[in-house]
């Protein structure tokens, strides 16, 4: 965990801080919340980010959701939350509601899209929205903007075409992108060193004429300060920048996985001695910025806006079938 | 003679086969340790080992590319597409390359290659884990595209597939997996390609379809049959090549033609069959011949709803062919 | 391996198949501008980066998965140049495609030639491919993809390169780097200086080698190879060269390059410095080097009279193919 010289260095303040805190807590009990009306049966299909709130967090927070875009994958709620979509929001797309505002009700949830919270739409085949984000970079490139894109994957997805080409391409153009590898170990059950030779994705960038950065997830601040310097290469039309955040999978792939097959209970457990949201407590509480006073309302909070969000989803229509014809074509 | 799932009788295939020829190898997305996202490679690689049953990278186009190179230098590679959805990185390899490569090679280069690949929906896939994409593959000469409808043909068709000298697509029905079952002799025993197969012979309408759809179309017909409807149900088995023969023969039988597939209905199979029907048998027809499919959206949505909306049922099966009984 | 220990004799092969394919070249724009040859792709410069490598190889047996600019390649492999003009012309007898690609589509079972396509980079993957067939049989055989600069910023070079590392595959990704692609040059088709450097991000060498000198290339080829053999995996070999002529005869390169810089390369064309180098270390004598210039005259006239008069595909051909047969 980075120290308070890193703290002030980055010219973080206590309310930023505490942002970052609420956000990691936030995305955390929503997805546990997940899992339970799962397995309720009220949710046929969860996709998790526990084990990943600090580098989700922690890249969102160096972002300007103002102004930038992000193109995330089906594991960044901690980046879609920090960016605005709303609990409710997010229920409504894990319900398939009507009033879903990823998709209204036609994706699988964990597929996030929300235009005014400059969230990208996104599909199921892993890697594409990479291309797609390099191609938003090259219109603020062309449009001279003073904004990036973040788009995210995981360490598996590294290995399409896809990838590749998008980041020859986007260095090429200098472009202002980041791209965010969450390496979490594991491409569903295949662990890395079946998915390629190298130890870090980060020696990628290389051959593509990019920095290579790793930063471990369970620093959030360090991921922080990771982004906001990517962050500004990119607005000073530097190019790319490829991080790579070492971090953890603490579900099993979906609601439909059982990851006892492929990672033992002590690997879990280790993972589990590195998390980012129990070491920024610690870490708040050591400054003396935090206390359980404030911990217990900020659970208090986060609890009551977990079960808002989960009644109004609960109470909310289902799409009318006539909608089914909609939004085929430009209307 | 075992009752087995039709997910079962895809994994005992694929085990009888590797144990019968070492030339095959089976590779996939999370198909070694995990035994795939749907368990039908579960064990082989306990059994066959790394080198047969490989875990590979998260590429579809590699995937298939190497498969080409294996197969052309004496392999007979079984690879999967993790969701039929999924094929289209590859799509390049499979219709410009696999497909092409025997008539570019003037007879000289072949790809023996079986490309496996769940589709279909009713299974809260949404957009992206639902599709039916046997009419873009069905639409390229140098392609075979197989799609069983029972635990038995599952067996047959593969073992025919991976005997079969080009490139073929099997596609498994995700909804079929573990919904049904039936008996699967233990030999090991061919079913062609390229021949339909009689589900259920019938008097005044003809249900020509395949897949899942045969057993919708069962279902259906039983309901029709206490109204004194007698459907015949035809499944083809192979969408490509067709059996014209068969689909002629049925055509002119009962004189009024159905067909359902869970396919969009535009471009899809039932254009095709229809316009074999009214090329070589339109005088035996004695109404106009009904297509029942996907409609046109770009894919099936998620919600409960929206994706009921979408799939094609036995109710409507059911009432498709009732109406066209009494046209 | 050093030089000294590539023999004379070999080294005067390596110049023939040089000298052969640089006048078969020349012959195809001839065809082509007298209105005989619909479209010529040449290997004119990058004889000595084809000829080099594939003398490396096991010709015959290790397998090659060419691309269109390797003419030299396919002949240092042994199709025989009646076997290429047939090809260029369509005629029947074509063995590449009996007709059905177009010229430079190479492809020949026999001689361990894998048919390609005109879509790049498809091919870096069956080389893949092709070498987990070798590592499975165990047949001590090498893969080796050939592929332009351009090409590597297709999703497939990545890929196949990822899963040769992985799978420790016994081929070699050779990249004759011309510095353009058609009209492109490398500046904006990648950032790096190198193509070699991407052979850091998948854990295998990447070995940069100056593309004219055949002995240089045959050098890096062979210890690939003998790397493949050895069970320790892929090897990305970068070979800087240069193309002489337009990217087809359908192109136009004054559009995108200086004849000064054109004029720059030919003073290291592989076929002159090469041919210095054979005859004045007495690998060839005057009169062998006007008795090969005579032989490769002959047989580049008999390439060219055979492929015209033979016969061109049946039209009921058409249909023939499409499957097993």
């Amino acid at each position: 965990m980075a120290g308070s010289d890193a703290l002030y260095g980055l010219g973080l303040d206590t309310t930023k801080i505490e942002t970052m805190y609420y956000y990691m807590v936030l995305s955390r009990a929503l997805d546990e919340r997940m899992w339970i009306l799962n397995r309720q049966g009220k949710s046929a299909f969860v996709i998790s980010c526990q084990g990943q709130e600090g580098a989700q967090v922690g890249v969102a927070s160096a972002l300007d959701p103002t102004v930038d875009w992000v193109a995330p994958y089906y594991r960044d709620l901690g980046v879609v939350l920090y960016f605005g979509m709303t609990p409710r929001e997010i229920m409504l797309g894990q319900m398939a509601k009507a009033e879903d505002p990823s998709s209204g009700g036609r994706q699988m949830p964990a597929h996030y899209g929300h235009k005014k919270r400059h969230v990208l739409t996104g599909s199921s085949p892993v890697a594409t929205q990479v291309a797609h984000a390099a191609g938003m970079a090259l219109a603020f490139k062309i449009r001279s903007e003073a904004a990036v894109v973040m788009t995210s994957l995981g360490e598996g997805s590294t290995n399409q075409g896809e990838f590749h080409e998008a980041l020859n391409f986007a260095a090429v153009h200098r472009l202002p992108l980041i791209v965010v590898v969450e390496n979490n170990g594991f491409a569903i059950s295949v662990p890395q060193s079946k998915e390629m030779v190298v130890a870090d994705v980060a020696a990628k960038a290389s051959g593509y004429g990019m920095p290579g950065i790793v930063v471990r997830g369970s620093d959030p601040l360090g991921v922080h300060q990771a982004t906001s310097e990517a962050r500004n290469r990119a607005l000073k039309g530097e190019g790319p920048t490829l991080i790579e955040i070492k971090t953890y999978r603490y579900t099993p792939h979906s609601s439909d996985d059982d990851d006892r097959s492929y990672k033992t209970r002590e690997q879990l457990q280790a993972e589990k001695d590195d998390d980012a949201i129990v070491l920024f407590r610690q870490w708040m509480l050591d400054q003396k910025m935090w206390d359980d006073e404030r911990e217990k309302a900020l659970n208090q909070r986060v609890r009551n806006e977990v079960d808002d969000a989960t009644d109004y989803a609960e109470a909310a229509p289902y799409p009318d079938p006539a909608t089914l014809w909609e939004h085929v074509y430009h209307s | 003679m075992a009752v087995m799932t039709y997910l079962e009788a895809i994994r005992e295939t694929l085990r009888q086969e590797l144990r019968r020829d070492d030339r095959i190898i089976v590779y996939g997305e999370d198909v070694g340790v995990r035994g795939g996202v749907f368990r039908v490679t579960e064990g082989l690689q306990a059994e066959f080992g790394e080198q047969r049953v490989i875990d590979s990278p998260l590429a579809e186009a590699a995937i298939i590319g190497t498969a080409i190179g294996a197969a052309v230098n004496g392999l007979r590679p079984v690879p999967e597409i993790q969701f039929s959805d999924f094929i289209f990185p590859a799509i390049n390899q499979i219709v410009q390359e696999a497909a092409r490569i025997r008539y570019r090679s003037n007879g000289t280069f072949g790809v023996p290659m079986v490309i496996r690949a769940p589709f279909g929906g009713g299974v809260h896939g949404a957009l992206y884990h639902s599709q039916s994409v046997e009419a873009f593959f069905a639409h390229v000469p140098g392609l075979k595209v197989v799609i069983p409808s029972t635990p038995y043909d599952a067996k047959g068709l593969l073992a025919a597939a991976i005997q079969d000298e080009d490139p073929v697509l099997y596609f498994e029905h995700k909804a079929a997996y573990r919904s049904l079952k039936g008996d699967v002799p233990d030999e090991r025993y061919l079913i062609p390609i390229g021949k339909a197969d009689l589900k259920r012979p019938g008097k005044h309408v003809s249900i020509i379809t395949y897949g899942l759809m045969v057993s919708y179309a069962l279902k259906a017909a039983e309901t029709l049959d206490k109204e004194g409807i007698s459907v015949e149900i035809l499944d083809l088995r192979s969408i490509r090549p067709l059996d014209v023969e068969a689909i002629l023969d049925t055509a002119k039988k009962t004189g009024k033609v159905l067909m359902v597939h869970e396919d969009n209905l535009t471009g899809g199979i039932g254009g095709e069959v229809s316009a074999l029907i009214a090329e070589h048998a339109l005088f035996y027809l004695d109404a106009p011949i009904v297509r029942l499919a996907g409609p046109d959206v770009p894919a099936m949505p998620y919600s409960p709803p929206l994706e009921h909306a979408f799939m094609v049922t036995p109710e409507k099966i059911t009432e498709a062919a009732r109406k066209l009984a009494k046209f | 391996m050093s030089k000294n220990s590539i023999t004379k004799d070999l080294q005067k092969d390596m110049y023939y198949h040089m000298a052969l394919a640089r006048a078969l070249d020349d012959r195809m724009w001839i065809l082509n501008r007298q209105g005989r040859a619909p479209v010529v792709y040449s290997s004119n410069g990058h004889e000595a980066a084809q000829v080099g490598s594939a003398f490396a190889l096991n010709r015959g047996e290790d397998w090659i998965v060419p691309y269109y600019r390797d003419l030299a390649l396919v002949l240092a492999y042994g199709m025989t140049p009646r076997q290429v003009m047939l090809h260029l012309l369509g005629k029947a007898e074509d063995p590449n495609s009996g007709g059905r690609q177009m010229p430079a589509h190479w492809g020949m079972k026999e001689r361990h030639i894998l048919t390609t396509g005109s879509v790049v980079a498809t091919q870096d993957i069956h080389a893949a491919g092709l070498a987990l067939a070798s590592k499975v049989l165990k047949d001590g055989r090498v893969s080796v993809a050939y592929f332009g600069e351009g090409s590597t910023s297709q999703g497939e070079f990545h890929e196949a390169l990822n899963f040769a590392a992985v799978h420790k595959l016994p081929v070699i990704f050779f990249n004759e780097n011309n510095g353009y692609a058609i009209s492109v040059p490398a500046r904006k088709q990648m950032a790096v200086m190198d193509i070699a450097a991407r052979a850091e991000g998948y854990g295998m060498p990447g070995v940069i080698v100056d593309g004219n000198d055949p002995l240089k290339v045959y050098e890096v080829t062979r210890e690939a190879r003998e790397r493949a053999l050895a069970g320790e995996g892929p090897t990305l070999i970068e070979a800087k060269t240069y193309r002489f002529v337009p990217h087809s005869s359908d192109d136009d390169d004054r559009a995108y390059r200086s004849r000064e810089e054109v004029a720059e390369w030919k003073k290291r064309d592989p076929l002159i410095t090469f041919e210095k180098h054979v005859l004045d270390n007495k690998i060839l004598s005057q009169a062998e080097h006007q008795e090969m210039q005579k032989k490769i005259k002959d047989v580049v006239n008999d390439a060219t009279d055979y492929a015209e008069q033979a016969a061109l595909p049946d039209p009921k051909t058409l249909g023939d193919f499409v499957y097993h047969q």
